[in-house]
């Protein structure tokens, strides 16, 4: 039993993936007072992101079972976040680091992951998310024998990672209060491996996807499944309802956690909120109360863009 | 003639093709021009205040909220890129 969880003392840095504070949103949703909103903060993993967790045990799996060794490297197509969290584990744990992601990526996670020694392969930034999936699919075609490739989209480990940490911390952290898990969708790890586990739980909680209202969106690190590749690990019959929210709102919702909870996060998070108080209004109305948990993903800082007269800096 | 780069997620409404000839002088006149090939592609891109604030058009290598906006003019041969967010992962 830890009674100081933050502060201690660990063996090393893939032991600080995991157990993240749970903490109380106040005032964000007027309209629901009886409800309480928590918020996950995934940003205080060491990477940085939620995707420390399903990164972690993508790889401890495969050391294990023999599937990753320090001969090869690690490839995976990635947004920025999975691949900040390979860069470091390679970094910490002695294997190669290959990442494919499209050539829009932000600034911060190219010079992120470069910073733990990763090479970066840029895909079309027209192609968005699924143009990294199919190079890095021609790559590892290419050169199997080479590469650990986790694709992550489709690796049970991914989920696995959410089952056993995200959804273990919930329930430890609030027991039978939750009534709500609302997140929104990626690779939908953290949704279908939280969802399994809370699904399990008496009473049962329900489980909300937040999806992109639009195909074209703006929400970064969520997809819109109608026209994208569709992760095999998806299987929407696990949840229990699918919730769409537009850019705008993800937007001006992180706007609001900025300026009113001092909660700088992305716009994923700002959507999963956003979520978040629809639930909890309708939670309001149809039984008086409840308590809806959902995740903050990464910060806000790594959204930040170099402004045109910093675009030529270099430090 | 412009052409302009269509991204995955738009692509229902070009009938799949990854780029389309338009004529126009400004930013404007040619996603008009786009709106009567692709009807709908308009209100994805713009609002009533203009570009929609998450949406990245790009002339050549440059945001056009760093040139002129929807006024930015163009030359005959440029090219417009309508760049998505990055999805999932």
């Amino acid at each position: 039993m830890t009674r100081y969880a933050r502060s201690r003392r660990l063996a090393s840095i893939l032991d600080a993936v995991g157990n993240t504070p749970l903490i109380r949103l106040h005032g964000i949703a007027p309209n629901a007072p009886g409800v309480e909103i928590y918020l996950k903060l995934e940003f205080a993993n060491p990477g940085g992101s939620v995707k420390d967790r399903p990164a972690l045990r993508m790889v401890q799996d495969a050391m294990k079972d023999g599937r990753l060794t320090s001969d090869k490297i690690l490839i995976d197509s990635t947004s920025g976040n999975t691949g900040v969290a390979y860069s470091l584990m390679g970094a910490a744990m002695g294997f190669r680091v290959h990442l494919v992601m499209p050539k829009n990526v932000t600034k911060a996670r190219k010079d992120i992951t470069q910073a733990f020694g990763t090479e970066l392969v840029f895909s079309d930034p027209m192609e968005g998310s699924d143009g990294a999936i199919r190079l890095v699919k021609k790559i590892v075609a290419e050169n199997p024998d080479k590469y650990f490739y986790p694709d992550q989209y489709s690796n049970p480990s991914n989920p696995l990672a959410h089952y056993y940490g995200t959804a273990g911390e919930i329930i430890d952290a609030l027991g039978d209060r939750i009534t709500h898990f609302v997140t929104g969708l990626g690779t939908s790890g953290t949704m279908m491996g939280t969802t399994r586990r809370l699904h399990e739980h008496t009473p049962r909680v329900t489980c909300v996807a937040v999806e992109p209202a639009e195909a074209l969106h703006g929400l970064e690190g969520l997809k819109h499944m109608g026209s994208s590749i569709v992760p095999p690990i998806w299987d929407p019959s696990t949840v229990d309802e699918i919730l769409p929210v537009t850019t705008e709102e993800g937007w001006d919702m992180s706007d609001l956690l900025a300026a009113t909870q001092g909660l700088h996060v992305g716009h994923s998070t700002g959507a999963n909120v956003a979520g978040a108080v629809k639930i909890a209004e309708r939670a309001q109305k149809e039984r008086g109360g409840g308590c809806v948990v959902t995740i903050a993903c990464d910060r806000g800082d790594r959204y930040f863009a170099p402004l045109k007269w910093e675009r030529k800096y270099v430090w | 003639m412009i052409t302009v780069r269509i991204p995955t997620p738009l692509r229902t409404l070009t009938g799949g093709n990854d780029q389309v000839d338009v004529e126009g002088a400004t930013v404007r006149e040619a996603i008009e021009a786009l709106e009567r090939k692709a009807p709908g592609i308009r209100d994805r891109l713009l609002d009533d205040k203009g570009v929609r604030r998450f949406v990245n058009l790009y002339v050549g290598d440059e945001d056009v909220r760093f040139l002129d906006g929807l006024d930015t003019k163009l030359a005959s041969g440029t090219e417009i890129s309508i760049v998505p967010a990055i999805a999932g992962g």
